[in-house]
């Protein structure tokens, strides 16, 4: 019989009496050249099995190699994270049989992991500062992907067959796990996003990870457990797994909350298990029990000597810090002096280092940002991109923003040539004289369209006359038809008070 | 133009017949073709061989045969055992020839990659002439464990050749080949070079690159050479040995000297060596005609200016525990792969549900032999929860201790000194109903794998018209002194007897094989 049950308490009811206390590891895929132990290529997206050598299918005979890299990478996630660096670790063998697991078990790190002791201030959305800590990031092997065929779940059960790609096993992974979060009280969803969006920030930013959490780089398994108010035992905590995006973090969390408390409050028990997350429902079912009965029968990796890792070499890796992202905001909001909003916007827009390049580029901050926020951001969501993906390089801001300077295009014919830069068709320079984009301050020309046009509006003109200035507005219509568009305002206006005399 | 005959191409030592290679006096397809006759006239007898590799050794023979021919800067270059045929231990992946591990898990499966030792011994051109029996996954002593029939002692076709790598030392001591590879993880090079005659070497752990061994137990298993003479074995191990970027366990430099070591020892001169004589590693348990012989051998080194010291290692006496805890941990882990998912075997469930669990299940309950299932079985056990510190955790403290006994006896001795084995090859069949029995042969080559040290074994004489071995070892990277040890044993046993020790073996007659009782 279940003793669980799918009805939810309102959140803040369920706040109103328990405390929820959270934990998470989150998986980094490292980006590495090659794999963790052998020099299989770590591409995504390839054909099946094709980023295989005989150590990724386990063979008879092969051994594993680390990659110095992989260790490189993971103490920069521990520095940033900062964290001890272990002065000697090893790796161990996990063994259990599964087929996405080619030798029958894992190599990870078990009790002596590379980096321990940190912890990470997760800024909330209204700016209050949340102290997350760390208790270790170690080093492991990512597994072979399965997929399962003949099933209407897509899950194992019921399905037909089962394909395999090794391409992924061995892909160097660095599981980041906390220690237990108290305190965050209702804020507990919103924290959760905004912990696994800050260490996916800075994997980022470390340059380590791909860090797209649509491809798997950065996958979280989210914790969760609930305590009545003014307890002092944790309660029994589930384990929702593989929840891949930064909004589904903050949604299992809050959906397992609901459940806990309803679970709680109608006299039953939690039970200690995994939980699948299902984005459609937004929702989390149960998955398989999770007990201290697991027996992964772990002992020393034998194939492989210990990590050593010397204080001069950590700390040329300290050395190659980037500035931390949370710093590098303050700095760059007060460089700008963007308005809260602004900034905000900014940087949800993830457009921090395009306006940053754009700027040293030579355009002013406010420009970079009108660009940026306004027509690029336009043309990302009309082509259903990401707006750093669109391509735009800071070089054609600075450019389209001497054109206009130069009064060889306006801002409407700007934001053509940079719908055409967009679809490639070069520089904007190269766009303008292709397409003679220029605007036309030829007076002959705008003489000629200016005389056409208050011969066909006489009483226009006569406003004009009248004094009334605004009506010059009225030809600019024609004036403009004529010169397709590319006629300069300023000068069209100038030419007609001569004109008239005034 | 010097007449050979096939039994004398097939009697000369490696070392040898690559001066007569050298010299223009043989050609290699020559001598790879004697051996190749040889193992056709006896292997039937004897079983030594898995998978024959006549078409490829014979041309690898002509190619070096057509170099030399040739002459010039790529004759010069010719690794000094190029055109030497060799035999290799079924537990070493190969491309182009079948690897079984002697299990009806890997029946059929071909590598598509060359063991690092394979791309050394193809660089060199020493032509393969094929695979080697073993107990399965090289679990045993005896090469009774083979999922393809056990391999007969070549002195006495009704005992066993020793093992788990009983078919390389039957093939180098029945003449088939004069070089083979082997693996020792607790013995299995040693132990069958001392019943069958024959001169074994296990280098310091890290020495020769594990990669493309099949791995039975990762911390104890190292490749090593098995040939007729000591000197031999010091050309094989120098050609195989040296850092290997895929094996992280493997030395960053390279053990040297090992030839010079047994050209030095030769002279039988061992004036100011200490020979430590283990308290631990003699006397009760060993067959009274082992222990005789080894005392001999003691006289011998005594005469030839040795100093001999007796040393003691106390914790010797929980090594074969260690062992038979640490190794099946290793082994259950290391086995895991095994399941049919991706290569080798695969045997579908007779009835009910098709699930990957129960394939698994059905593939190893059929590919797997009793032994080795024996242990994966232990190993399991003793890495579980609750009872690996217990186990494991108390097993590798031993092994430090051991390690720690060996370093103390190190500062008395240069060399320590046992017999390789407590008995002479026992009869076929005859421990099949007591595993402990078997184990227990090992019991004085298990401590240098626990420890990691090199050890040598060379031929002592006989007993009971059976070889009996005796056993060098020496501290961690002076895997020379075990061959200059053991080259002065060698020479000195061989000019107290005026011949060589196998030599004296009987000629193979199936005949004598006795009807299964």
């Amino acid at each position: 019989m279940s003793n669980y049950t799918d009805e939810l308490v309102d959140f803040d009811e369920a706040l109103e009496k328990y405390d929820p206390v959270l934990g998470f590891e989150v998986h980094v895929e490292l980006n590495t050249k090659t794999k963790m132990f052998s020099d299989a290529p770590n591409a995504f997206g390839d054909a099946p099995n094709t980023n295989v050598t005989p150590v990724d299918l386990g063979l008879p005979g092969v051994l594993p190699v680390v990659n110095k890299t992989a260790v490189e990478y993971s103490i920069l996630i521990g520095l940033a994270l900062n964290c001890q660096i272990a002065e000697k670790c090893g790796f161990a063998r996990k063994n259990y049989f599964y087929p996405d697991t080619p030798k029958n078990f894992q190599t990870s790190q078990y009790d002596d992991p590379i980096a321990f002791d940190g912890y990470l201030d997760v800024e909330l959305e209204d700016g209050e500062v949340f102290r997350v800590e760390i208790e270790r990031a170690h080093m492991e092997e990512d597994a072979g992907k399965l997929t399962h065929m003949g099933g209407s779940t897509g899950r194992i059960q019921g399905a037909d067959y089962s394909l395999v790609d090794y391409n992924r096993a061995g892909v160097p992974l660095v599981e980041i796990v906390t220690k237990t979060i108290e305190g965050a009280g209702k804020r507990a969803p919103e924290l959760a996003k905004a912990y696994v969006a800050a260490v996916r920030e800075i994997v980022k930013n470390l340059g380590v990870s791909e860090a797209k959490m649509e491809h798997g780089n950065v996958r979280c398994d989210a914790n969760v457990s609930l305590m009545p108010k003014g307890a002092d035992k944790f309660g029994t905590r589930t384990e929702t797994k593989n929840v891949n995006s930064l909004r589904a973090v903050e949604h299992a969390v809050r959906f397992e909350i609901e459940r806990h408390a309803a679970v709680l409050d109608s006299g039953a028990k939690i039970v200690q298990e995994t939980r699948h997350w299902h984005e459609d429902t937004r929702s989390t079912t149960s998955g398989r029990p999770k007990s201290d009965a697991d027996d992964y029968r772990y002992f020393p990796e034998p194939d492989l000597v210990p990590i050593v890792t010397t204080a001069e070499w950590v700390e040329e890796l300290r050395s190659r810090l980037p500035e931390p992202p949370a710093d590098r905001r303050k700095r760059l909001k007060a460089d700008w002096s963007y308005a809260d909003k602004e900034f905000r916007d900014v940087v949800n827009a993830g457009v921090l280092d395009e306006i940053e390049a754009t700027i040293a580029a030579g355009t002013s901050a406010a420009v970079a940002r009108k660009w940026w926020m306004g027509e690029i951001a336009r043309l990302a969501k009309a082509a259903d991109k990401e707006i750093a993906d669109l391509g735009v390089a800071p070089a054609t801001i600075v450019e389209l923003n001497s054109l206009i300077a130069a009064k060889k295009i306006n801002d409407k014919i700007a934001r053509q040539v940079l719908e055409f830069v967009v679809d490639g068709e070069g520089t904007p320079s190269e766009i303008v004289e292709k397409r003679s984009l220029a605007v036309v301050n030829d007076d002959d020309a705008l003489g000629k369209a200016v005389d056409d046009a208050m011969a066909a509006m006489p009483d226009v003109v006569e406003k004009i006359k009248g004094g009334k200035m605004q009506a010059i507005g009225a030809l600019m219509g024609p004036v403009m038809k004529a010169t397709r568009g590319q006629a300069d305002a300023g000068r069209v206006r100038e030419i007609v008070i001569e004109k008239l005399g005034l | 133009m010097v007449n050979n005959s096939v039994s004398d191409l097939i009697r000369l030592s490696a070392t040898a017949l690559a001066a007569k290679l050298r010299a223009g006096e043989v050609t290699s397809v020559a001598a790879v073709q004697a051996h190749l006759d040889r193992i056709a006239e006896v292997d039937g007898a004897l079983n030594a061989f898995l998978h024959v590799n006549a078409e490829e050794a014979l041309a690898v023979a002509a190619e070096v045969d057509a170099i030399r021919a040739a002459g010039g800067a790529e004759a010069e270059a010719l690794h000094p055992l190029a055109g030497v045929p060799i035999a290799i231990k079924d537990l070493i992946v190969t491309k182009g020839q079948p690897t079984t591990a002697a299990s009806k898990m890997l029946e059929g499966w071909m590598s598509p990659y060359d063991a690092t030792v394979i791309e050394k011994i193809r660089a060199a051109k020493l032509p393969m002439l094929g695979k080697t029996n073993l107990d399965e996954f090289a679990m045993g002593s005896s090469t009774e464990h083979s999922a393809y029939g056990v391999t007969r002692n070549p002195w006495n076709l009704n005992r066993i050749p020793g093992g788990s790598g009983g078919g390389s030392a039957a093939a180098v001591a029945s003449f088939e080949a004069p070089l083979a590879l082997g693996t020792d993880t607790g013995g299995s090079i040693r132990q069958p070079g001392a019943v069958t005659g024959t001169v074994g070497v296990k280098p310091t752990y890290g020495g020769v690159s594990r990669y493309g061994a099949i791995a039975m137990a990762s911390s104890l298993d190292q490749i090593g050479p098995v040939s007729r003479t000591v000197l031999d074995s010091a050309y094989l191990q120098e050609l195989i040995g040296g850092h290997d970027p895929k094996d992280s366990t493997s030395l960053p430099k390279t053990l040297e000297g090992l030839v010079a070591a047994a050209e030095a020892g030769a002279t039988g001169d061992l004036k100011g060596l200490r020979v430590g004589v283990v308290k631990e590693l003699q006397g009760e348990g060993y067959q009274a005609g082992v222990q005789a012989r080894f005392e001999e051998s003691l006289e011998l080194l005594k005469g030839a200016g040795a100093q001999i010291v007796e040393v003691s290692c106390p914790n010797l006496k929980y090594a074969l525990g260690a062992y038979y805890l640490i190794m099946p941990s290793e082994v259950s882990s290391n086995l895991a792969k095994f399941d049919g998912v991706r290569f080798g075997k695969r045997v579908l469930p007779e009835s009910g549900p098709m699930t990957i669990e129960r394939v698994m299940g059905s593939t190893r309950a059929a590919g797997f032999g009793d032994e080795v299932k024996r242990r994966i079985i232990l190993g399991t056990y003793a890495l579980s929860a609750g009872y690996y510190d217990a186990y494991y955790g108390s097993a590798q403290k031993v092994r430090t201790l051991i390690q720690r006994d060996f370093a103390a006896a190190f500062e008395q001795a240069d060399v320590l000194v046992s017999p390789t084995a407590p008995t002479v090859a026992f009869e076929l069949g005859e421990n099949d109903n007591d595993p402990l029995a078997m184990y227990l042969n090992d019991v004085a080559t298990i401590p240098a794998n626990l420890a990691g040290i090199p050890g040598i074994t060379v031929p002592g004489g006989l007993s009971e018209d059976l070889p009996v071995g005796i056993q060098f070892l020496a501290p961690a990277f002076e895997d020379a002194r075990v061959y200059r040890a053991g080259a002065a044993l060698e020479a000195l046993l061989e000019k107290s007897w005026g011949h060589t020790l196998i030599s004296q073996a009987p000629a193979i007659d199936s005949a004598s094989i006795a009807p299964k009782a």
